[in-house]
């Protein structure tokens, strides 16, 4: 398998100041990486830039070579509006946007790909529910039935399992793999290590820049956590031009 | 004898089929955008849209006189130029859109007060800020009807990105690049629909027969199908009533028919299937699951 993902001199941020500073790494096709780091380490910055919602200040990303690729982007707080009375069906179903597009209604094969959806992450029953009626758990469980129709190859999650309890964390971990065993590529930013050993055959660990990138037990040791919080606390207001493009 | 009352009145006068028809019109193309503005809590960006309109069509008026065209063209550019300033502000600085909104339609109100009273009499000011549904010339009415027919044509094929325009914006930009589109199509819309119902019920009021009936109809239905039908239904009957009630009592026509509408906010609000009192009394008793 060749790359899915390449980081090049990557810098992002926002009002001038990095988030992401010159990172340079390689994320193979079909590969589950988590990653982790401190809070402010830019974890949320990379997935934006990964999924082409924030521009970089410099470097570049290269999503899956030469293939059209197909992205599926879940953000850590989303934009949805609970208080809109749509129908949790309707909501899923618009996972077939790639599919149906702006203006044509689903047929019924189509329909029947939402009703297995909702089943797959538990919510059979929801189906004419509004939206605002879920709980914290059962809407990521929606919007996780809505990446399965997406039928994306390269996913990114971001901080999926954040507030969630373990029952629910644990079946969708169980849809994570299955995309796995898809050969489809997944990318997690996530906050519990012992989700990342158990179940993440790579980790990249981030704090502004690229700390360690390998197996979690090779990443997550205590040196290397120990640099990464040094390395977050550095922010400064004053702080002058970076010149390290200008020598490469 | 209630032919009388409620039939006869527009049977024998022209003015007031005039006045029923345009408010059909309105009933169905502003009434869907009210719809929207406030399921998307945007109803004050309706209203600061609508005083927007104000120093347009006052421009327009000083130009030509009390000319349809050149009115409804002020009106349509000072609305649209303040609502993409008001986006543009709160996207690329610290304000939050209701405060540049507020500050662009206190400008507008006063600039647009300002303008017609330089030439005009009070008459003229009373005209622009309050309307004359019951004046509609063929002109009026075809550019009233005509908006609605863009309306009702545009919100059933961009129903879908719209909806997911209000629901989850970032998705929507995820998988298409119509987000835009139905953001500022939806905003373009907007304004049309107000310069179309300011020519029948004044720059302050137009609002009204928007927001009043899509607030009205949240409390009886649950879903957008239903609130556009419920709403654009009432927004009629209270337009209706409100000429029916001017008729009758000799009372401006425009206020009437926005306290209608008012009114029925109120009794929705009260009576209405999802309203607080109503919820309390359906029952106290919880279910098993």
């Amino acid at each position: 398998m060749g790359p899915e993902l390449v980081f090049e001199n990557l810098t992002l941020g926002y009002d001038r100041h990095p988030a992401i500073h010159h990172l340079n790494a390689v994320i193979d096709a079909g590969s589950l990486t988590a990653i982790v780091g401190p809070n402010g380490a830019g974890k949320s910055t990379l997935l934006k830039g990964i999924a082409n919602v924030l521009a970089p200040y410099e470097g570049k990303i290269v999503v899956g070579g030469e293939k059209v690729h197909r992205v599926a982007y879940l953000p850590q707080q989303s934009e949805i509006d609970r208080s809109f009375p749509v129908a949790v069906e309707d909501m899923v179903a618009m996972g077939l946007w790639r599919r149906i597009g702006a203006f044509r209604s689903p047929r019924s094969n189509e329909t029947k790909k939402v009703t297995a959806a909702l089943a797959a992450v538990g919510l059979t029953g929801f189906e004419r529910r509004a939206i605002g009626s879920l709980s914290g758990g059962q809407l990521q469980r929606m919007l996780f039935a809505r990446l399965l129709l997406q039928d994306a190859s390269l996913v990114l999650l971001d901080e999926p399992f954040a507030a969630i309890d373990t029952k629910t964390a644990a079946d969708l971990i169980r849809l994570i793999k299955i995309w796995h065993s898809e050969s489809r590529t997944i990318v997690a930013v996530l906050h519990d290590f012992d989700q990342v050993h158990a179940h993440f055959p790579q980790t990249l660990l981030l704090a502004r820049e690229l700390v360690a990138f390998g197996t979690p037990s090779s990443t997550l040791t205590e040196s290397n956590l120990a640099r990464a919080r040094q390395l977050c606390e550095a922010f400064d207001d004053r702080a002058e031009v970076c010149r390290r493009g200008e020598a490469a | 004898m209630i032919y009388d009352q409620l039939i006869g009145p527009f049977v024998e006068f022209s003015f007031m089929r005039r006045a029923l028809i345009g408010c059909l019109a309105l009933a169905l193309g502003a009434t869907p955008i009210g719809v929207f503005l406030t399921l998307r809590r945007m109803s004050l960006t309706g209203d600061a849209m609508a005083h927007a309109i104000l120093p347009g069509a006052a421009v327009g008026y000083l130009v030509a006189g009390l000319s349809l065209g050149a009115m409804t063209l002020g009106g349509i550019v000072a609305g649209l130029t303040v609502a993409i300033l008001a986006g543009l502000v709160a996207r690329t600085t610290i304000a939050r859109e209701d405060a540049s909104l507020a500050a662009f339609y206190l400008i507008s109100l006063a600039a647009g007060v300002l303008i017609v009273s330089m030439r005009g009499s009070n008459v003229d000011l009373l005209h622009v800020l309050f309307g004359t549904v019951l004046a509609l010339n063929d002109d009026a009415i075809r550019l009233i009807a005509g908006i609605a027919t863009v309306t009702v044509v545009l919100l059933t094929v961009f129903y879908r990105p719209l909806v997911m325009e209000c629901v989850d914006p970032g998705f929507l930009r995820s998988v298409s690049r119509l987000s835009p589109v139905a953001h500022y199509g939806f905003l373009v819309l907007a304004v049309l629909n107000l310069v179309g119902g300011f020519h029948a019920l004044g720059t302050l009021m137009a609002v009204g027969i928007m927001i009043l009936p899509a607030a009205a109809a949240r409390f009886w239905v649950q879903n957008v199908g239903g609130l556009i039908i419920v709403g654009s239904v009432s927004a009629f009957l209270c337009s209706a009533t409100g000429l029916l009630l001017s008729y009758h009592i000799n009372l401006p026509s425009g206020p009437a028919i926005i306290l209608t509408a008012g009114l029925f906010y109120v009794v929705s609000l009260a009576i209405g299937v999802y309203s607080a009192p109503m919820a309390r009394l359906r029952s106290t008793r919880h279910l098993e699951a």
